[in-house]
């Protein structure tokens, strides 16, 4: 904390240790940002963002507002990017971007409507900051960053900060009336009147027996038997044909090999 | 609250100035610490879970099988490193990093006891502290979901895709709930900052205008937070009965279910380092930290120089004992009534305790009243109101149940009674359910016709044959 201390006293001039780490994550967050946009892949693209929100994190921890820092990495970094990922991961890994044009020159419209607009954004903010004199955190953060914060907060700001919490819930419960499919009571049977419907009706209310592969044969195109000896034609896998499944030949001084023990095929069909 | 118990107790002004040799010791130590307690917690919790089962568990490797996990990590070393031909390479050989690092970076803010000597140099038994302490952990538990759900999608396949899906819910969900219950402590403690919430338990709150010490921890203070913490950490770690992302019996392995080797490894040390650093947390927030409990506290030296270490060491045992304790007794949760217990329980019911917390603290400073009166003639009749509130609600429900389970026990009930059974033949469903036939005969074997038998030898070779038919 000293080091930060001592970045935020002297005006203007950011510490070694700020600038150590500017110059350090600086690059990254900005290769974070191209790889967001350049990625072919749209799970890849979510993780560069990710890279970049730590790092912004970070810079807030640096410049002396380790709660907005802190609260940078929770909410944004682990809940909200989580949740953009899990979407993508539920649209299916193999999707990457079409590269295909839909719109005749929409390459090329982009790229200058985007220099366009980089350029106008980047003009403000230089004209906006060239003359602005540092002024550091000075007595803002006098009573501690995280005190500083809440007084702002629960005095000042309360209206601004309660109406924005209310249009959030309104946006949270619209879009669950909009997904949410009303279902009469009773319209649909439960688990326990299946399962008592499964067990009165079907002939098989367990699962259909394995292949025959654990008595006499490796392949799972050998059906299963039943306890009279006949095969079970409901242990077929579908999509195999079911195989006879050659017997080993007799022990000449048993009189009948390990086989023999387990009944015979030919005798019951 | 803040009032300190020695000079013994750091501040967060004493973090930050160590040389940087000590920084060096702290982090080695801290790494070290971590990867032994995760040695330790394997063979303790298989060692417990034999127990309740009634088994001896490791006891082949080293001293009473207490280097068994050791042997287990190197093994593991050892074996081959499998690349799925569907994996994403970059990012399934991040996963297993992404999860390992934030877990040991978590008990940086962790502290593990007083301000010592080492080497001549007086600096605290903690890494760095924070005002924000507290919130290090959660970003850091939040980092270590990426490692789950990026290693579940990388691998390429069903079954950890599904785990990772799982557990990014399931972790978001209660991280929720868990950042919730922190937040009456921070009401009580004043402060963020992991060293002045154990400095704020210090001192008892004083019943009766301070003729008696009450206890200081929040444990005992704020036992609702406490009960939704530890109900949440289980989910937020992945333990049983929480286990979803790794069911076994649903997603064979989860989320790692593709991983070998030195990469499994990693995520096993994280699982592990998270469930001690969330222990050491629970120790930190609602234990007292690294302060003696109660009958020990009263010899004078309990909290000064390296005993803490000891009382702290001894509540993160204890809690790794519940963990394994719950383990070896609960089966595990369905998924959607596991997800509905934690928005629909565990958050409502930390946003009216919260509520409650704060209105309680806001009335005893506007009337000037004593925190500890407060809580005797109000929150002890009002728990025990809503205690038996619960309990007549769950009576009512189970009512039914009860009623039958009492007819059936008088004998009223025939499960196999005309009325109740439809007329069917020899089937094998009565009732609605399957009934084995009652009239099985085991079939002589035919392997023993062909043998005489052969003296004393021969009622054993009987079963054993009985046994393979």
């Amino acid at each position: 904390m000293s080091v930060l201390a001592a970045a935020a006293d002297t005006a203007g001039q950011p510490g070694t240790g700020e600038a150590v780490v500017f110059w350090v994550l600086g690059p990254i967050a900005l290769a974070g940002a191209l790889g967001t946009v350049l990625s072919r892949n749209a799970v890849h693209s979510a993780l560069w963002l990710v890279n970049t929100m730590l790092v912004l994190g970070v810079f807030y921890v640096v410049q002396g507002a380790p709660f907005l820092g802190a609260v940078q990495i929770i909410v944004y970094t682990g809940a909200v990017m989580i949740l953009f990922l899990f979407v993508l991961m539920l649209v299916g890994r193999d999707t990457s971007d079409s590269v295909v044009e839909t719109l005749r020159g929409q390459r090329l419209a982009a790229i200058v409507l985007g220099m366009g607009f980089a350029g106008l954004v980047g003009a403000g903010v230089a004209r906006a900051t060239t003359d602005v004199v540092p002024q550091g955190l000075g007595d803002g953060a006098a009573g501690g960053n995280v005190e500083g914060i809440a007084e702002l907060l629960f005095t000042r700001y309360l209206l601004a900060f309660e109406v924005t919490s209310a249009l959030l819930i309104t946006a949270a419960v619209g879009a669950m009336v909009l997904a949410h499919v009303e279902r009469e009571p009773g319209s649909r049977p439960s688990q326990k009147e299946l399962s008592r419907a499964r067990f009165l009706t079907g002939d098989h209310p367990q699962t259909l027996p394995g292949p025959g592969v654990y008595a006499r044969a490796n392949s799972i195109a050998a059906p299963g038997r039943l306890p009279d000896g006949s095969p079970s034609p409901a242990s077929a896998s579908t999509g195999v044909e079911p195989q006879v499944v050659d017997e080993l030949p007799l022990s000449r001084r048993t009189g009948g090999g390990p086989d023999a023990a387990l009944g015979t095929l030919r005798g019951t069909e | 609250m803040t009032a300190l118990a020695s000079a013994d107790q750091p501040t967060l002004a004493d973090f930050g100035h160590d040389v940087w040799w000590i920084v060096l010791i702290k982090i080695v130590g801290i790494f070290g610490v971590l990867v032994a307690m995760t040695l330790f917690a394997i063979v303790f919790e298989r060692k417990v879970v034999a127990r309740m089962q009634q088994r001896t568990g490791p006891n082949r490797v080293g001293p009473r099988g207490y280097l068994q996990s050791l042997a287990d990590g190197l093994k593991l070393a050892f074996k081959e490193d499998i690349m799925p031909a569907l994996a994403d390479r970059p990012v399934y050989f991040l996963a297993p990093v992404i999860a390992t690092i934030p877990a040991f970076l978590a008990f940086s803010v962790i502290p593990l006891g007083p301000t010592v000597s080492i080497f001549g140099e007086r600096t605290p038994l903690q890494l760095t502290d924070a005002p924000i302490g507290v919130l290090i952990v959660l970003a850091c538990s939040a980092m270590g979901v990426y490692g789950i759900v990026l290693a579940g999608w990388a691998s390429g396949s069903t079954y950890p895709l599904l785990g990772g899906l799982r557990s990014a819910a399931q972790m978001v969900s209660y991280e929720i709930a868990m950042g919730l219950s922190i937040v009456a402590v921070f009401l009580y403690a004043g402060s963020m900052s992991t060293s002045e919430i154990v400095a704020a338990q210090a001192n008892g709150t004083s019943l009766f205008g301070g003729t008696g010490n009450g206890p200081g921890w929040f444990a005992v203070l704020l036992p609702v937070s406490f009960v939704i913490y530890v109900i949440a950490v289980v989910g937020e770690t992945n333990r049983a009965p929480f286990d979803l992302p790794e069911a076994e019996s649903e997603l064979v392995g989860g989320f790692h279910t593709e991983y070998s080797s030195l990469k499994f490894a990693l995520f096993f040390l994280a699982e592990y380092v998270n469930m001690v650093t969330v222990s050491a947390l629970a120790a930190t927030l609602f234990l007292g930290g690294w302060r003696a409990p109660w009958p020990i506290s009263v010899w004078d030296g309990a909290n000064t120089g390296w005993w803490p270490l000891l009382w702290f060491f001894g509540k993160v045992v204890a809690a790794l004992f519940v963990f394994i304790w719950l383990r070896g007794t609960l089966p595990r949760l369905r998924y959607d009534q596991f997800m509905r217990f934690g928005w629909k329980v565990l958050v409502p019911t930390a946003l009216v305790w919260i509520l409650v917390v704060a209105t309680m603290r806001t009335v005893s400073r506007e009337a000037g009243l004593d925190g500890g009166v407060i809580a005797v003639f109000v929150g002890v009749p009002l728990a025990l109101v809503v205690i038996a509130g619960l309990l007549i609600a769950s009576r009512r429900r189970n009512r039914d149940t009860r009623v039958v389970a009492r007819a059936a026990a008088a004998g009223a009930l025939q499960p196999t009674g005309a009325e109740v059974l439809p007329p069917r033949g020899s089937s094998s469903a009565a009732g609605g359910f399957p009934v084995p036939p009652l009239d099985l005969v085991v079939p002589p074997s035919p392997r023993l016709r062909t043998r005489e038998p052969v003296g004393v030898g021969a009622p054993a070779l009987t079963t054993e044959e009985d046994g393979d038919v």
